[in-house]
């Protein structure tokens, strides 16, 4: 029966993708390491920005500006086999997890070597283990289930999910952590709280503590204030692997802040607020860590690849419109036996 | 004696949990001694204790997780409690399993059923007796398939669960539960002859009078299927009229090539549903028709539908509400020229 093979086959041939492994092969001694990465996401974002004035974009983004130390953070430390749902505010979390600058590009400007052939683009990716999905706190459950999956196979997996402080308003959050805690699920929480939920600044939206919100599920929780990538490499390093060793689910906050604008053009926060959050820029941070010769090599380098990322990227086709039959049809299972 | 549909159900559920270790189940209320709200998870929580995911009353959460889970390899089997709940899980559906298969380039697929008792004429009020499919019409990549007592459910079922890569609705009607399956063996079905076509979800199609002569076709699914070939036996008696049942299990994609070829050879047409009209099945399989069909057609064709009102909880308001064999027979009636009536031609 062609159908039942079909879905007998184990998993899709999918690129074995590990964070890890790659971070430890990269060369150089480890603050650069962090800082190539970090100058790679702010300069991936800041030429998209561009882009979009340049009108060789359509749509809408949401840059990572400010909050880099967070991808480099905590995906560094994910390996094959763990996997990643996140939200709008992917791009950072993307290129540290894949490290494809140019088929990000590519999806972004709906070309067909985009990383889903242009059929998501920024907010909607999906990369061996990385998924991102721009409903707000819609993509928990599938964290969850993607965790539970693991288990269930007996895979020593983690699941992790991004989220912000504007999405402790959705209700499916709690229904998640509260099913999490009670079937043991090994998923790790990360609520990036940059002060701001769009133009809504937290304290009209969060009432209460965000990590007792955790707790009353019985999830373990902590945070770390601090746009410091190393020290938020060293929280991280031992709570991934808490979360795998105890299959139990885990919240862990990040106090951070948004340098840019929520997506494009519509930052109406007070100038001076963000002006006195700029000495917490990770950028600098890490820079001061690295000789001034060691970053200037890395960001002559990132400025390379980022334009032939861009170039090649722009120069693909767009996605051919002969794919637009109805997936129900194709997916239909065979007459039975 | 035939299997009733719950019976069907259950048993499948058994039979491919014990056959494949991927299905896991997952609602509310599943555990022995209950066995979940209309029985169909009975004995599957003392035979399958690890797989058998009784949750909190949390529809959007955990539609979710049998989502990641589906991803994650597994096939998850849903229960929604009473169809109704389902809304609740909407965004799940629409915005996350049904686009990912598609929305990721293929990279994954979303193996997932959920099974949801839909349907009235129990007295269970208002947000307990809707018939609610109708509003997923029109999600691209969400399949949706209603049994019904001519097909074999618990194959169908296992179909959706073992052998499609989609996201799948499986529509089941809780007055159908206690009904006995009505097989259809050697091209008959009791009285009636039977077809069905081929396919994972097949169509079938039945007659008093074989497939020679037919006056009219009358479509429905679900819960309306026993009601259609009721009226199509009164028509039969009380007019002597031809009518041919055709009654699909693929919803969406709506499976349309039955229903074209009796309306090709019967020239009128009525389409049945257990929802309110607008927006739903009806129109759907009005506007599907194909051109040599529609070409056939020789008077409008007629929609039957449920009042466009909350269903009550009173009986007789309930009834008045919810189409039932005499509205089938009234709009079949209206839409029949009279004059060509085999009883006043004698």
């Amino acid at each position: 029966m062609v159908a039942a093979e079909r879905k007998g086959q184990p998993e899709r041939d999918e690129e074995r993708i590990d964070p890890r492994a790659r971070f430890a092969q990269m060369e150089g001694p480890h603050s650069e390491k962090l800082y190539a990465q970090m100058r790679l996401i702010r300069r991936f974002e800041e030429q998209l920005l561009e882009r979009f004035d340049r009108g060789l974009l359509v749509g809408t983004t949401h840059a990572y500006i400010g909050q880099e130390a967070d991808a480099v953070g905590v995906i560094n430390h994910l390996r094959a086999g763990d996997v990643v749902f996140s939200n709008h505010r992917c791009h950072g979390h993307y290129l540290v997890w894949g490290d494809k600058p140019e088929a990000l590009a590519a999806e972004l400007m709906g070309r067909s070597g985009g990383l889903v052939g242009g059929r998501g683009g920024s907010q909607h990716i999906c990369d061996g283990g990385f998924y991102t999905n721009g409903i707000q706190g819609g993509i928990v459950p599938g964290a969850l289930g993607l965790s539970l999956a693991k288990k269930v196979r007996g895979e020593d997996a983690v699941a992790v999910v991004f989220i912000g402080d504007g999405t402790l308003g959705q209700g499916v959050l709690y229904e998640c952590l509260n099913m999490a805690s009670l079937w043991g699920a090994p998923l790790l929480v990360v609520l990036e709280d940059n002060g701001w939920a769009q133009s809504t600044p937290s304290y009209r939206e969060v009432a209460g503590s965000m990590l007792e919100r955790a707790r009353a599920f019985g999830l373990e929780a902590g945070e770390i204030e601090s746009t410091d990538a190393e020290a938020i490499y060293n929280h991280f390093e031992g709570i991934v692997e808490e979360v795998r060793q105890s299959v139990r689910p885990r919240l862990e906050v990040i106090h951070t802040y948004r340098l840019c604008h929520h997506s494009r053009s519509d930052d109406h926060r007070p100038a001076e607020e963000i002006e006195a959050r700029r000495a917490d820029d990770p950028l600098p941070k890490q820079r001061q860590r690295v000789s001034e010769e060691r970053a200037a090599a890395i960001e002559q380098a990132v400025e390379r690849r980022l334009q032939q990322a861009f170039e090649a990227a722009e120069a693909q086709p767009q996605p051919s419109v002969d794919q637009l039959d109805d997936p129900l049809l194709r997916g239909m299972p065979g007459p039975q036996s | 004696m035939s299997q009733t549909v719950l019976e069907s159900l259950n048993q499948a559920m058994h039979r491919m949990m014990q056959e494949d270790e991927r299905v896991h189940l997952i609602g509310e209320d599943l555990l022995d001694p209950y066995g979940g709200a209309f029985k169909v998870s009975r004995g599957l929580s003392t035979a399958f204790e690890d797989r058998v995911w009784t949750t909190p009353i949390s529809e959007a959460g955990f539609v979710g997780v049998a989502i990641g889970m589906a991803m994650g390899g597994l096939l998850p089997v849903v229960e929604i409690m009473f169809g109704d709940f389902v809304l609740l899980a909407a965004d799940q559906l629409i915005n996350h399993g049904a686009k990912y298969a598609w929305m990721y380039n293929e990279k994954v697929d979303v193996p997932l059923v959920v099974r949801l008792p839909m349907g009235g004429r129990r007295g269970y009020g208002p947000t307990h007796s809707q018939t609610l499919e109708k509003h997923f019409l029109g999600a691209p990549g969400l399949a949706i398939v209603a049994t019904n007592p001519f097909v074999d459910s618990g194959q169908l079922l296992e179909t959706a669960t073992r052998y499609d890569r989609r996201p799948v609705l499986f529509v089941e009607n809780k007055k159908m539960y206690a009904r006995r399956q009505r097989p259809i063996q050697g091209g008959r079905c009791e009285a009636m002859a039977a077809r069905i076509s081929a396919g994972p979800y097949p169509s079938v199609s039945l007659s008093f009078g074989g497939f020679e002569t037919a006056d009219l076709t009358l479509v429905a699914y679900g819960g309306m299927a026993e009601l259609a070939v009721e009226a199509a036996e009164r028509l039969l008696i009380e007019d002597e009229r031809y009518c041919e049942v055709v009654v699909p299990t693929s919803i969406q994609p709506l499976e349309m090539d039955a229903i074209a070829q009796s309306v090709a050879r019967s020239g009128h047409l009525v389409v049945a549903e257990e929802s309110p009209g607008a927006g739903g099945f009806s129109a759907e399989v009005i506007s599907a028709l194909p051109a040599a069909a529609w070409a056939a057609l020789r008077a409008q064709p007629q929609r039957v539908s449920a009042l466009n009102l909350p269903i009550a909880n009173s009986t007789a308001l309930e009834a008045a509400t919810l189409p039932d064999v005499g509205d089938l027979l009234e709009a079949m009636r209206r839409v029949l020229p009279a004059s060509s009536s085999r009883s006043a031609t004698g």
